[in-house]
């Protein structure tokens, strides 16, 4: 396909980065950024200044324009199909929910607050009904006003999975578990509005019905998915290439992995959004293929920050580390890196082989593997991320993960192979996607650590792109005798449910798109999940929380690596920055503003 | 068969004190060296001749006798565009119309190429470049020497081939070498050679690539040519049937010296030097069985970088130890008049010579 | 002028007929093939098409609908047959109750993002084409003249050196020279911005966004040309038809700038043409390192994302370019070489 050649010359590649980057940091202090690393009112803010604060607020001004930059486009801008995090977040400029994350730092931004609704939901005793009431002045970008019907069916676009698969049906199974709808594409009915759950007395009321009590109810509603979508403007398939904007911007241009223009839409009106502000007057995206340039380029000051949001690449951290730091955060991103132990593959069925892997692993290693303390993160010492309600965070370490046996304990992992009924150790494969380095770096640090204790393991790596078909199907998994997966997971919103539903729920074992790859079958954990989704109250939701972490861990299904941490970029430019535990650490984007 | 020599030296020892001979063409002791890896090869090595207008100078030897490399360095092509190499050594003199070609501006020189001086090369399909037709390289030649349009040149180009014999040349003009046969190609690059009427026509090897039939048809044309424009001819070949036919005088190049020089009919019929002998023997002849025919010389031509001491020819000579005291081994013997303007450069005697040719040679012949 | 019998306008006409017909057969030969490894070998590798193409969390009712509306359930033959149409009368697809027309030529559409392939393929097209013949320009000037200079001055000190850089040139991978000059001109010394911009946008930027990769890019072909034409010239310089040249009194620039050069520049003419219509595939290296949005940067994220459409769409652009490339070569060469006959 080319004569350029492109085989064979993986090292010299690597040796050539490596000159590459020597060469880039000193050449990138030629562009010219004299910042005092502890920031400065007006120029860069300063080391994690926006992580979960607010950095410069008062600087923001309107107009400018912002620039990001990506790596990556999004898997689709369609409201119903985005799955991508950054995808939800930036999704905000041009979409509206009935509700949404609070526009404020940390852990407050993944409170609910309404957005299209005039107040957040009135919710029947049962739990059952959640009634919302439009506010006045919602229009769309041709001037017409947002109705309940709008939102009605947008939402029921989900259900349409043939046509607009990708995006999360958390609503599906919340309102319809038995999926009697077909979707509005094969809808009857002459409005199109056939979804029983969801009645629209009026244009300003909306009113759910749900078959269950769901207390993260609200909290679905919030994700980008529940965007209201107008019929006449449905393009079906392909929505995600110019959606209808009923927010602050609207899409001038998008061409799929080159650039994205957002311009102002002139039929918004601030007095009738509570959430955004809408400082620039304009909003860029650029995608590159190559993510060294694209890091240099941000540090060179030619855009404002990364739309992916998933840390500098090696290089161009080590050179913004040493010469800008005041314009880096260092937030927690709320994945969790792990290993996890199929229990259908030999010996895991039995918990203290496991747990003889979770002593023997040399945890420190693994965490260097990830990129240390800094680029990679804390030790994971147990599997609910810190950014969702009922974490303790490092606190609860069941195995000592981060203190006493930080370099694994050899003694106790013996100990948990005599009771495992193999003292001699054992044989096992782990598997790892072929498209990580970071995740092939930590399965040789697993199999090296391993190996001390008498457990030897093969690395199998597979193609990451067919991840649902090799690691989530149970049967390929026990056929390929798969004891070991690396993975890692993040929250689809800040919730025990919207963490851990998929991977712990016996529900949840499938036989292809499986994510419960432990296997996990335990009544007590089900039963927990049950009593949550019932609960109403935040208090006792977070102790039902912690409760499910807890058994998880007891039954040690998992080896915790990191509690993932990323290093991002902020420009010079940017004022009112935060990052938000309603997007995984995320800056939060709707508001970013531009100084001048 | 040429006739004979008119009166006046058409080629003769060139008067060595004589600042600017009166001869139209005179070469004093020219040496061309080339410095290589494993020594100097001394190509040519000390060559006097002149040549007047009309005359033609046939200029006999095998190959790396140094015959091509004088024709060369007479044009000057030995210090042009040699990129790259080590440059030749070149010495001695070359009066070509009152200039001394060696030390006069190289500009100069190559202003004369072409239009005093033209060169026939052997193989004209060689020789002539592929990409460009018959007609558009002799208007090239034609238009570096005349400020003419390409109307007149072309004109003039199909004047030349109609000359040459070239049938249909107006058609012919505008086709590519390899369109023609190997006899009308050389026609061509006569017509091409001729096209600025030069004074000098250096002819290497017209005939070799040709079949037979076809040479007697070209050396007729040279000949003819030659009398209708008047030019010095120097004709250089292995075959002496070719010089024969065509010239006034014949001069024999041995391991890059002359070693016999005369009249052609004297070195044809009453030839003096052994090599000149066994030359005469490797004529292909009609009148003569194949079986029959004189193996004419022995042994292969002398290394350039160490010639044989004595006389350079002595290891082929089957008559080296005629003379006495082992001479021809040790001394190099000098060219010495034989007859009138007859020179040869060999230690047998007169006597000897007479006897081995009347009755060892001339009977075979 | 006449030119002979070798190549008279009528003989050129049956053979560009012959050519074409031999050019569309093959293609279709390519399309059969690459058809066949893109959506036959996922097939028994037990990877589904359709299961790329729905993403995540999809249920396999959604799956079904996708290979209906595809037409992956139906026979190969049938596939085939429908592609071709596609391609050339346009083909609908439908299902889920949505209708999508794909109007000829029809490359079908991104798994990814449901574009049609064939704006994606005519909107990267000059952008490759931009950056390939910016290149070649360049290489062609610099890698001939280097090449000429290196074999008249044979064995001098700038030959010497010319050959040592042009051996550097053909070693070192462009991703290395690529960053390299981004790190020098861009981030460092600033004087150029090296991000692409288009030609319709801006024309100075769009100058200052292709020159860094038409540098690195020419500076890898610039050394091979060189090399060739050093080669080439030196064997040439040897020719009878050039003592001839000067024989006739030429000066030297018309010996080497006209006689010497037709005759070299037919071997580069030849490798100039499939040089050209591999790049035209998409130069992926510099693409990606400077993040242009060719065609060459199109596949490589279509390898990435496994999608199948946008990989066939590109390869069949690729072979065209190649045959078409190729044809043009051959024509060139029976101008330039009268010898040469057409048939």
């Amino acid at each position: 396909m080319s004569t350029q050649r492109t085989t064979g010359r993986r090292k010299q590649a690597v040796a050539a980065a490596a000159v590459v980057a020597a060469l880039l940091s000193t050449a990138a202090c030629g562009g010219g950024n004299d910042d005092d690393g502890g920031g400065s009112k007006t120029g860069a803010a300063g080391f994690d200044a926006a992580n979960n604060k607010v950095a410069q607020a008062s600087l923001a001004k309107k107009g400018g324009t912002l620039k990001f930059a990506g790596a990556q486009d999004a898997d689709s801008w369609d409201t119903t199909r985005g799955y991508y995090g950054f995808m939800w977040n930036f999704s905000r400029y041009y979409s509206r929910q009935l509700v949404t994350n609070k526009t404020a730092p940390g852990a407050t931004g993944a409170e609910v607050t309404p957005d299209l609704a005039e107040k957040t939901a009135e919710i029947s005793d049962d739990g059952k009904t959640y009634k919302y009431t439009l506010r006045e002045g919602s229009t769309w970008e041709d001037g017409k006003p947002i109705t309940s019907k709008d939102v009605k069916y947008g939402i029921e676009r989900a259900w349409a999975q043939d046509v607009l698969s990708g995006g999360p049906i958390y609503l599906q199974q919340v309102l319809d578990p038995k999926k009697e709808y077909k979707g509005p594409y094969k809808d009857k009915s002459a409005d199109k509005l056939g979804l029983k759950a969801i009645e629209t007395p009026d244009d300003k009321t909306i009113i759910f019905k749900l078959p269950a009590a769901n207390s993260d109810f609200e909290e679905m509603l919030a994700l980008t998915s529940a965007s209201p979508v107008r019929q006449d403007k449905d393009t079906k398939s392909k929505y995600g290439l110019k959606p209808f904007s009923s927010g602050p911007y609207k899409f001038q241009s998008y061409t799929p992995s080159k650039g994205i223009v957002l311009v102002r839409n002139t039929e918004w009106k601030a007095s009738s959004d509570p959430v955004r502000k809408a400082y620039p007057d304009k909003i860029t995206v650029d995608f590159f293929t190559n993510a060294n340039d694209m890091d240099q380029r941000l540090i060179k000051g030619d855009y404002d920050l990364d739309i992916g949001q998933t840390g500098l690449s090696p290089q161009g951290r080590t050179t913004a580390l040493k010469q800008h730091k005041a314009n880096l955060d260092n937030p927690v991103s709320g994945y969790i890196r792990y290993a996890v132990f199929p229990q259908s593959v030999k010996p895991f069925d039995n918990e203290h082989c496991r747990k003889a892997v979770i002593y023997g692993a040399d945890h420190e290693s693994l965490q260097t593997a990830r990129g240390g303390p800094v680029a990679g993160g804390d030790i994971g010492t147990n599997m609910l991320p810190p950014s969702v309600p009922g974490s303790e965070g490092q606190k609860y370490d069941p195995y000592e993960l981060a203190t006493a046996n930080k370099n694994g304990n050899a003694a106790k992992a013996k100990e948990e192979l005599k009771a495992c009924g193999k003292p001699n150790g054992f044989k096992t494969t782990i598997a790892v996607r072929n498209n990580k380095p970071v995740e092939v770096a930590t399965a040789e640090s697993l199999q090296a650590s391993l190996k001390k204790v008498g457990i030897t393991v093969d690395i199998e790596q597979f193609d990451g792109a067919q991840t649902t078909g090799i690691i989530g199907s149970p049967s390929n998994v026990k056929k390929k005798g798969y004891g070991i997966i690396i993975m890692g997971w993040g929250p689809d919103f800040p919730s025990v449910q919207g963490y851990g539903l998929p991977l712990w729920s016996s529900d949840y074992i499938l036989e292809s798109g499986n994510n419960n790859f432990a296997l996990i079958k335990d009544k007590t954990i089900d039963g927990l999940f049950d009593s949550y989704t019932k609960e109403l109250d935040d208090t006792k939701k977070a102790a039902i929380s912690t409760e499910i972490n807890h058994k998880v861990m007891e039954g040690g299904y998992y080896l915790p690596f990191v509690f993932e941490k990323f290093i991002n970029w902020r420009s010079n430019r940017l004022a009112n920055v935060y990052t938000t535990d309603g997007y995984s650490g995320q800056y939060d984007f709707v508001n970013l503003g531009l100084k001048k | 068969m040429t006739e004979l020599s008119k009166s006046g030296a058409a080629v003769g020892e060139p008067v060595k004190d004589s600042p600017a001979p009166s001869a139209f063409l005179e070469v004093r002791d020219l040496k061309v060296h080339f410095p290589t890896d494993d020594g100097l090869v001394k190509s040519v090595d000390g060559l006097s001749f002149t040549l007047e207008k009309g005359k033609t100078l046939g200029i006999v030897g095998e190959s790396g006798s140094g015959k091509s490399v004088t024709s060369l360095g007479i044009m000057g092509l030995h210090t042009t565009g040699q990129y790259g190499k080590r440059k030749a050594q070149i010495s001695g003199e070359i009066w070509l119309d009152g200039t001394e070609l060696l030390t006069a501006d190289p500009d100069h020189v190559r202003k004369l190429r072409g239009r005093e001086m033209a060169m026939i090369f052997q193989d004209p399909l060689s020789a002539l470049h592929p990409y460009y037709t018959i007609g558009q390289q002799i208007v090239e030649a034609y238009r570096i020497h005349h400020k003419v349009d390409k109307k007149t040149a072309r004109r003039r180009a199909v004047e030349m081939l109609d000359r040459v014999g070239i049938p249909q040349p107006d058609k012919r003009v505008d086709s590519y070498p390899h369109e023609f046969s190997g006899g009308m190609r050389q026609r061509a690059m006569i017509a091409m050679s001729l096209v600025n009427n030069p004074e000098l026509l250096i002819a290497d090897e017209p005939t070799t690539a040709l079949d037979v039939t076809v040479q007697a048809q070209i050396l007729d044309l040279i000949r003819d040519l030659q009398k209708e424009f008047g030019s010095a001819v120097i004709v250089i070949t292995h075959d002496l049937g070719v010089v024969a036919e065509l010239s006034d005088d014949i001069l024999v190049m041995y391991g890059g010296r002359c070693i016999e020089r005369g009249p052609a009919e004297k070195v044809f019929y009453e030839p003096k030097h052994p090599y000149t002998w066994g030359l005469l023997g490797s004529m292909p002849r009609l009148d003569r069985e194949q079986t029959e025919r004189l193996i004419p010389v022995k042994g292969s031509p002398p290394s350039l970088i160490n010639l044989p001491t004595g006389c350079a020819f002595n290891p082929r000579c089957a008559y080296a130890d005629v003379p006495k005291d082992n001479v021809t081994r040790t001394v190099r013997p000098e060219l010495a008049q034989v007859g009138g303007r007859h020179w040869a450069a060999c230690h047998m005697t007169q006597e000897q010579r007479e006897r081995i040719w009347t009755e060892e040679i001339a009977p075979k012949l | 002028m006449a030119r002979g019998t070798a190549a008279g306008p009528r003989a050129v006409l049956a053979y560009l007929i012959r050519r074409l017909f031999a050019a569309a057969v093959m293609l279709v030969v390519i399309i059969l093939v690459v058809f066949g490894i893109f959506f036959l070998v996922p097939r028994w590798a037990g990877v589904d098409p359709a299961t790329m193409f729905v993403g995540k969390q999809a249920d396999p009712a959604a799956i079904e609908a996708v290979r209906q509306k595809l037409g992956l359930a139906d026979p190969i033959f049938a596939q085939v047959w429908e592609f071709f149409k596609g391609l050339f009368v346009g083909r609908t697809y439908s299902g889920g109750g949505d209708v999508t027309e794909c109007a000829a030529p029809c490359f079908g559409y991104s798994f990814r993002n449901e574009q049609a392939i064939w704006p994606v393929l005519t909107d990267r097209f000059p952008v490759t084409l931009g950056l390939a013949l910016g290149a070649a320009f360049l290489w062609l000037i610099f890698g001939v003249a280097a090449g000429v200079l290196s074999a008249l001055k044979r064995g001098s000190l700038w030959d010497r050196g010319a050959m040592i850089i042009a051996l550097g040139g053909v070693s070192l991978p462009i991703y290395f020279t690529g960053m390299l000059s981004l790190a020098i001109f861009s981030y460092g010394l600033g004087w150029i911005d090296g991000r692409y911009v288009p030609l319709s946008e801006s024309f100075t930027g769009w100058l200052g966004g292709m020159i860094l990769p038409w540098v690195t890019l020419a500076f890898l072909y610039a050394a091979m040309y060189a090399r060739i034409t050093r080669a080439t010239m030196m064997e040439v310089l040897g020719e009878d038809y050039i003592r001839t040249a000067r024989a006739k009194g030429l000066t030297e620039p018309v010996v080497i700038g006209k006689h010497a050069m037709r005759s070299t520049m037919t071997p580069i003419l030849t490798m100039l043409g499939m040089d050209l219509g591999a790049l035209i595939g998409g130069a992926i290296l510099t693409e990606t390192t400077f993040s242009l949005p060719g065609l060459g940067q199109a596949v490589l994220t279509a390898i990435s994302d496994k999608d199948l459409p946008v990989i066939l769409g590109v390869t069949l652009i690729t072979s065209l370019a190649v045959i078409i490339a190729n044809l043009l070569v051959d024509l060139l060469y029976a101008v330039i070489d009268p010898r040469v006959r057409l048939s």
